[in-house]
């Protein structure tokens, strides 16, 4: 008896010591993220005085700003590795031989993208990428388009406009983790359409977020001139793996009157990413933004992209699917804001989960006093493929105004066994069944898609839907 | 057992919720007959055409079913489907996003077969227009906004796709007006024609069997097999109904 006790004894001291311990790890964070890497970043990017003071202040609002307390936990979130990411002279492993088997398998399964792949691959690749990207640039700067690295645009014709606009949308105090990328950013995309310019063919970022040192606070900013058109194709849809395991990039979005900004995504991280993403839209009168946006990567996100509807007439619509699998935890939707008469939103979302795995549909529809005869209707579908996992809706409206009309609809439901056995009965394996009506129940979102997209969101699902039978 | 018998069902007893639905059914029909189950709503009937087919929503208690000389007891329904068993619903589903023409396309890959693209799509075409089948009806979504009518068009057009070894029709006659009930008789006579089909019709309607030569009739009651005969038979329910049987039934216990 005597020894037990000692024995407890002991354990009780070893935790106090782990506390300690991990305290004083704590201590050593803060300290890492300090002015001076700031500084250092700004230098070494050789970047205007006024970026620098935008990192100086945004640093101390993230140092002063708690971090969230709704939504998915990001207690897993391992933020010494990030501030070891954002210190000058880390040395990014992202070499192929680094990408995890799971990650290597879906890329030669999928096909695509060899560009990429190679990019992983190493410095040969890379320079396969920047042909890519400067073969896009030339076809849309012949009408006057700049579609360039926002770094670069920084000391170019827009630099003006850029500091005009950049992190308006988003400013750092917004939450914890805009500050963060306030500081810290990196990379990114400057997309400039000049009025009236219609470019017929998406514009895609899909090498641009590759480029060394983008891709996890790579900030996006495009603005479409009046009566511009633009189809924009963000650069996360093929299979991606980052050393660090947080995603906090921003992308502001400005769309000027009567112009239309379509904005795709799929994004397909790697399950063990925190994806912290923040994207926002302003649309000027009778301005048209739509999104398109698939997540089935990541181990936990937050993603709610947000559409504010500040001139008269102006439309937003949201398109959106999400695929929690095992071990994920995935809080998506959108935000809208009826902030002009007559103004007009519809949002269509689809959330699957299986395996465990936990989706939950999230928005938020806010009509200020200014919003009259504006109207917004949401509608989401929810599939649960199993009874391990879970989805949930999640709606909020503010309605400020008089005379609008907002409407919700929402189902919850599971995967049919009466379907399943139907298609079963036609010679279709389980597997097969499931995977026909996960992709059917996926169509609305798909067709939006450009082909090769759709057809590699139809991969992502079935590959998604293997071995998902026990 | 006769050689020639292509489904041989013992003793089959299933439940659902672990309350009994069918009680030792014993059926057999042979290769190229056409047989025809009858009895009162709810008497089990399209429970044991589920069965047939693996339905996983009921329990085998106890019972076999052979199928073309193969104990397919245990079998998955796909892999009984592949072995040539065929069950038209009685209430076919909806799958949202799934275009028709696609699903087609995936029961006859299903098969490991290699479909030529322009040929399948010249034969379900042509399947469709046998079937007075408006072929604008392929490219929509399988079953959504389909009549019962349209639905159980699709149901036949299958038959005649997969031309299975057996099929059993589970009540594809209910709710049908008299054109669509006449393209079903047409898709059932074909498949018969085309591939010297077996077929297990399942109806509380006789109206349907008017242009079919029957070869067996079998009546089941609360679950219970309790008459077999000729074609002789389906007058005679015609005119006096089940209540002869279900008195029997009664009786017995």
């Amino acid at each position: 008896m005597a020894e037990k006790k000692r024995t407890q004894v002991e354990d009780i001291d070893r935790s106090m010591y782990d506390f300690r311990y991990e305290d004083a790890d704590a201590e050593k964070l803060d300290a890492g993220l300090t002015p001076e890497i700031v500084r250092e970043i700004s230098e070494r990017k050789n970047e205007p005085e006024w970026m620098l003071e935008h990192r100086l202040k945004s640093l101390e609002i993230y140092n002063n700003m708690s971090m969230s307390d709704w939504g998915p936990s990001i207690e897993g979130l391992d933020m010494e590795n990030i501030v070891t990411y954002v210190k000058p002279n880390t040395e990014q492993k992202s070499d192929w031989e680094s990408v995890p088997e799971n990650i290597k398998d879906t890329f030669d399964r999928l096909g695509i993208p060899e560009a990429e792949r190679s990019y992983l691959a190493g410095v040969g690749a890379q320079y396969d990428s920047e042909l890519v990207y400067h073969s896009m640039q030339d076809a849309a700067a012949k009408m006057g388009i700049v579609y360039s690295g926002i770094e670069e645009a920084l000391h170019g014709e827009y630099a003006d406009l850029i500091r005009e606009k950049f992190m308006t949308l988003i400013p750092p105090t917004d939450h914890k983790f805009a500050a963060l990328h306030g500081a810290v950013w990196s990379g990114g995309s400057f997309v400039y359409v000049p009025k009236g310019v219609k470019l017929d063919y998406p514009l895609q970022s899909y090498f641009r977020l590759n480029a060394k040192g983008a891709g996890q606070f790579e900030h996006t900013l495009i603005i479409v001139e009046d009566d511009a058109d633009l189809h924009f194709i963000e650069g996360c849809s093929a299979p991606k793996y980052n050393v660090a395991n947080l995603h906090a990039g921003a992308v502001e979005l400005f769309v000027g009157k009567r112009a239309h900004l379509r904005y795709s995504t799929i994004e397909n991280w790697s399950k063990n990413m925190y994806n912290l993403n923040t994207k926002r839209c302003r649309c000027d009168e009778e301005g048209e933004i739509e999104w398109i946006s698939g997540s089935f990567g990541s181990h936990v996100g937050y993603l709610y992209p947000m559409s504010i509807l500040s001139g008269r007439r102006a439309k937003a619509s949201f398109t959106g699917i999400t695929f929690a699998g095992r071990g994920q935890n995935l809080d998506t939707g959108c935000k809208v804001v009826l902030a002009a008469p007559e103004t007009a939103a519809s949002v269509e979302t689809k959330g699957i989960s299986k395996d465990g795995g936990i989706q939950t549909f999230r928005s938020s529809v806010v009509a200020t006093p200014n919003a009259k005869g504006s109207r917004c209707t949401v509608s989401c579908q929810s599939l649960m493929l199993d009874d391990r996992s879970r989805s949930d809706t999640i709606p909020a409206m503010d309605i400020r105004c008089k005379n609008v009309d907002i409407g919700h609809e929402a189902t919850i439901g599971r995967i049919g066994d009466d379907k399943v056995f139907y298609l079963m009965s036609r010679g279709i394996s389980e597997e097969e069944a499931k995977t026909m009506i996960v992709n059917g129940f996926a169509e609305p979102i798909s067709k939006e898609l450009p082909l090769e997209y759709a057809v590699e969101m139809n991969n992502l699902i079935k590959l998604e839907m293997e071995g998902a039978i026990g | 057992m006769a050689s020639n018998d292509l489904l041989v069902c013992r003793g089959l007893s299933a439940s659902v919720d672990e309350k009994p639905i069918l009680h030792a059914i014993d059926l057999t029909v042979p290769q190229g007959e056409v047989h025809v189950l009858m009895g009162p709503n709810g008497a089990g009937k399209s429970t044991f055409g589920h069965v047939l087919m693996g339905d996983p929503a009921y329990e085998l208690t106890s019972g076999e079913i052979s199928f073309d000389g193969e104990d397919v007891t245990e079998l998955a329904p796909d892999k009984r489907s592949r072995a040539g068993l065929f069950l038209s619903f009685q209430a076919p589903v909806e799958i949202p996003g799934v275009p028709l023409r696609s699903f087609l396309r995936a029961i006859v890959e299903g098969r490991g077969e290699k479909v030529k693209n322009k040929e399948f799509r010249k034969k379900i075409q042509e399947l469709a227009k046998t079937l007075d089948m408006d072929p604008a009806y392929l490219d929509r979504e399988l079953g959504v906004g389909f009549s019962g009518g349209e639905k159980k068009k699709v149901e036949m057009l299958q038959l005649l796709l997969l031309q299975p070894k057996l099929a059993i029709l589970d009540e594809t006659d209910s709710g049908l007006d008299v054109d669509a009930l006449s393209v079903v008789s047409r898709g059932m006579e074909l498949y018969r024609e085309t591939c010297d089909g077996t077929l297990l019709i399942i109806t509380h309607n006789t109206r349907i069997l008017e242009h079919l030569e029957v070869d067996r009739v079998h009546v089941m009651v609360h679950g219970h097999l309790v008459a077999e005969g000729d074609s002789s038979l389906i007058d005679e329910i015609d005119a006096n109904g089940f209540e002869r049987y279900e008195a029997q039934l009664a009786d017995a216990k």
